[in-house]
């Protein structure tokens, strides 16, 4: 059994997603002294910050909430009106830009369910590209591209109501809005706050996907600091009056925070930090059998058995995992059953190993399914993840 | 009563209509208005609840009085009937399309401006029908009431069921009189009934399946 995993492990897919050379559609940001002052306050919101947010990357903002973040945030679309200060989209200035015109150009996401409940899906997503003026169908093939991107069966969603789609969905049906005119820049105003989390770390994944396919730059406002290092490239630490604690690698944040502020505010476990910044994709997965549904069970369960395994994964049709049955259950079947496994636990390559063993203590298992581009990339281990620790521990002591 | 009916069923059938007619002209006239002062309105609560408290002290002008005081300056016939009837339509409808409007989520208006559509679009195509529910409960109160104060327009010579009313009032015990009285009123209710399910029906028609309850 251990030849086999071993063997099979050096196929596993490529390690963490910074570490390859990315796509990059977005454009670069600037900031230069953006102010926000409100008549009849005397400290302003937002006091002269400046920024540079490298194209096709993203960039998180993390403070605590009235630091005027989210105010930040607006002044880059222009929802809110900055009081001083340029803002540059790539080479252009666009601080006197028609407001309608550039908000077509920047994608945005907003906290709550931002969907317009009276229009389908549909409707919902291709709204920009028809204020863009798009042909009809091109609209339409748009619309179901996107939803397709954002893991939603245009078939099955595109003539939905937000209504009848539960929280996690309507997330992604934002995400696809946001993007259907294509636009370089994505502004994400904690976009997945008040979902569950084990719905949250999935749209984290799933955002993290799409970005590896897109290179968009995005611009996401938080104030979960896990939320921060999981997603974000650089990570942007404000205090009040948007002031500019630490700008940095969520690495660096972490192995060394700027003012007492950051280490307060980073938290006291920042050993188990580390597991926010280790990959599923970067430990070694084992490689399970897998059978699609419908299959001769027998076959498989033969499989299974020479390759000394004690479950098998089952994927649907289009490759998605759908349960893990032991090879006792399945021996009673003689096709492979296409029953859905509601509890499987699963994650993505993006997900940090803080994801993995939060999925597995829901689920109550001992390992998770860990899904890639392509299917199934293979099954964790919770002692995998105790390995991890085990070795943050040994590097931080010695 | 039956002889009276069979009698007169062309006079009757054409102040019916005629009745009808006045009412849905001018309560389709009176939304349009209601609509209109409540997008001017609403973003400021002060002239909103000004438009509120002038809707609610306006509900209270007895109709006979202001289809009297109306004739002065108009004198007798369907423009006095248009006014009075406009006037009171447009009072419930303007009250909820306030309510509706200002009830529309504001993140749902910030998506909306988010995403780059203009104010005017926003309007038309988020708040407005978001509120729509809203402005036709307010649509379906008015037309209830009207129905009644358009036959107090026959005081004026205006047109409708109410002329039946009228004269059989004023020939009470005469030959007649409580007949005419009695159909005239029936024929009120029954067409108010008629006209509440058809505007169920247009609600159902005009409301996105999204927000239906």
């Amino acid at each position: 059994m251990s030849e086999t995993i071993a063997e099979r492990s050096d196929e596993r897919p490529g390690s963490g997603p910074t570490a390859e050379a990315r796509h990059v559609s977005g454009v670069s940001i600037r900031l230069d002294g953006v102010t926000k002052q409100y008549p009849g306050q005397r400290t302003p919101a937002v006091d002269a910050v400046s920024l540079e947010i490298p194209a096709g990357q993203i960039v998180v903002f993390v403070g605590p909430s009235g630091c005027g973040k989210t105010t930040l945030l607006k002044m880059l679309n222009r929802l809110i009106e900055p009081s001083g200060g340029t803002i540059y989209l790539g080479d252009e200035d666009v601080t006197g830009q028609n407001a309608d015109q550039l908000r077509r150009r920047i994608g945005y996401v907003i906290q709550a369910d931002g969907l317009f409940p009276h229009m389908t899906v549909g409707t919902n997503v291709g709204l920009v590209p028809k204020m863009l003026k798009w042909g009809k169908e091109r609209v339409a093939a748009r619309v179901d591209e996107l939803l397709d991107l954002v893991g939603l069966d245009p078939e099955t969603y595109r003539d939905r109501y937000p209504k009848e789609l539960s929280g996690g969905q309507q997330r992604r049906v934002g995400v696809a809005r946001a993007l259907a005119a294509d636009p370089p820049v994505l502004l994400m105003d904690e976009p997945f706050g008040a979902v569950d989390p084990i719905t949250r770390q999935r749209l984290q994944d799933e955002l993290l996907r799409i970005q590896e396919e897109l290179g968009k730059t995005i611009v996401f406002v938080t104030h979960d600091f896990d939320e921060a290092v999981k997603l974000g490239d650089r990570i942007v630490v404000f205090d009040v009056g948007a002031r500019v604690v630490q700008y940095d690698t969520p690495e660096a944040i972490l192995a060394d925070p700027a003012e007492d502020y950051v280490a307060d505010f980073v938290g006291a476990g920042a050993t188990l930090k580390q597991l926010t910044l280790t990959r599923v994709g970067d430990v070694e997965l084992r490689q399970p059998q897998v059978a699609r549904v419908g299959e001769d069970s027998a076959p498989v369960v033969r499989r299974a058995q020479a390759a000394g395994d004690q479950y098998v994964v089952v994927t649907d049709r289009r490759g998605r995992p759908i349960s893990w049955p032991s090879l006792a259950e399945l021996s009673r079947t003689s096709t492979v059953p296409d029953t859905v496994d509601e509890h499987l636990p699963v994650v993505g390559l993006h997900s940090t190993l803080n994801d993995a063993l939060d999925t597995m203590l829901a689920a109550s298992q001992g390992g998770v399914v860990v899904t890639g581009r392509d299917g199934v990339a293979g099954v964790m281990v919770v002692e995998t993840v105790m390995a991890a620790i085990q070795q943050t521990r040994g590097e931080a002591q010695g | 009563m039956w002889d009276y009916l069979v009698d007169r069923r062309g006079l009757i059938a054409f102040q019916a209509v005629q009745h009808v007619s006045l009412v849905v002209q001018c309560v389709v006239l009176a939304t349009g208005i209601a609509i209109g002062v409540a997008v001017l309105s609403y973003r400021s609560p002060r002239i909103s609840g000004l438009a509120n408290g002038l809707s609610a002290i306006g509900l209270t002008i007895p109709s006979f009085a202001l289809l009297g005081l109306l004739l002065a300056p108009f004198g007798f016939g369907i423009t006095p009937a248009v006014i009075a009837v406009v006037f009171y339509a447009s009072l419930p409808i303007l009250r909820n399309a306030v309510v509706g409007l200002a009830g529309v989520d504001q993140s749902l208006v910030e998506s909306a401006r988010g995403i780059g559509m203009s104010r005017l679009a926003t309007l038309v195509r988020v708040e407005l029908p978001l509120a729509w529910p809203v402005v036709l409960a307010g649509v379906r109160v008015s037309t209830q009431m009207v129905m009644g104060i358009a036959a107090v327009a026959a005081y004026v010579l205006g047109p409708g069921l109410g002329s039946l009313i009228f004269s059989g009032l004023s020939r009470l015990g005469g030959a007649n009189a409580l007949n005419a009285t009695l159909v005239g009123t029936i024929a009120i209710v029954l067409l108010a009934l008629v006209l509440d399910v058809v505007l169920v029906l247009v609600g159902r028609l005009t409301t996105s399946k999204g927000i239906r309850v």
